[in-house]
């Protein structure tokens, strides 16, 4: 029997993998990557209950996260051009313009 | 039971392609590997009676997403991406903070298979959501959600312009 908590941890360790590219990589095309792995995280974890409480909204918000993750995907892979050009790089180690 | 092998099965693969997508060297590679991740999530989603989100999944993550990615992957030059190392970067530091992270979810999960559920949260035996997903989900979504509906579309809007502006060449 599959119950949600099994869902759950499925969600969670799909989040921290994410969550370890985020923090450890320095590619900033993988950085993105990760980001979009940790919301689809988030987005099973809404189904996965919108399926237990037979109830639509949860798949609703995951609609919706899907809307800001295409945003957050144009906008991001923008900036990333728009630094590319100007310092030639995709290397966050090396895009310290604003660091005190 | 084959409810189980699918989903077990399922995992695995998701959980590998998402291993794949953060450690392999070649970015083409991961990008790919993100697709393959997507795809499996979208199966899972039909594991769960969610045919509908498992289509926006494939369309939406596979179809669009990916190819913006594949698209920047292709326009910038990769030659050694990772050479320069920032002295003061704390790699370790933030694995070490993942893994609470993870070690935190765990707990919690743990917490849920022991504490019996409340009498109220059985799940309801007829699947009335799996067959009208779609009508289910549009009625949700232009009844109660019509003004979250609106504000994502000029999400979106503001995106497309943004994402124009700043690729714009002289920006």
């Amino acid at each position: 029997m599959i119950t949600p908590a099994h869902y759950m941890i499925l969600s969670a360790a799909l989040f921290v993998i994410g969550m370890i590219g985020v923090l450890v990589r320095r590619n900033i095309i993988i950085i993105f990557m990760s980001i979009e792995l940790m919301l689809n995280a988030v987005n099973i974890n809404l189904v996965a209950f919108s399926s237990q409480l037979q109830n639509a909204v949860g798949q609703v918000f995951a609609i919706f996260v899907i809307c800001v993750a295409a945003a957050e995907a144009a906008v991001g892979l923008g900036i990333i051009l728009a630094v590319y050009r100007n310092k030639e790089t995709v290397n966050i180690d090396e895009m310290n313009l604003m660091r005190w | 039971m084959g409810e189980a092998i699918a989903f077990y099965t399922l995992s695995a693969l998701i959980l590998l392609f998402a291993i794949l997508v953060i450690s392999v060297r070649n970015t083409v590679h991961s990008v790919l590997f993100l697709v393959a991740n997507f795809l499996f999530v979208a199966a899972l989603y039909v594991l769960l009676g969610a045919q509908f989100l498992a289509m926006i999944q494939v369309l939406v993550y596979a179809g669009g997403i990916v190819v913006l990615y594949l698209f920047v992957v292709m326009l910038v030059k990769l030659k050694q991406p990772e050479t320069h190392r920032d002295p003061q970067r704390r790699s370790r530091l933030g694995l070490a903070l993942a893994l609470a992270v993870l070690a935190e979810f765990v707990v919690i999960a743990l917490y849920g298979f022991v504490t019996p559920a409340p009498a109220g949260a059985a799940r309801p035996t007829d699947a009335a959501l799996a067959v009208h997903n779609v009508q289910e989900i549009g009625w949700a979504l232009y009844t109660d959600f019509l003004v979250p509906f609106e504000v994502a579309s000029i999400l979106l809007l503001v995106a497309m312009i943004g994402a124009i502006v700043l690729a714009r060449r002289g920006m």
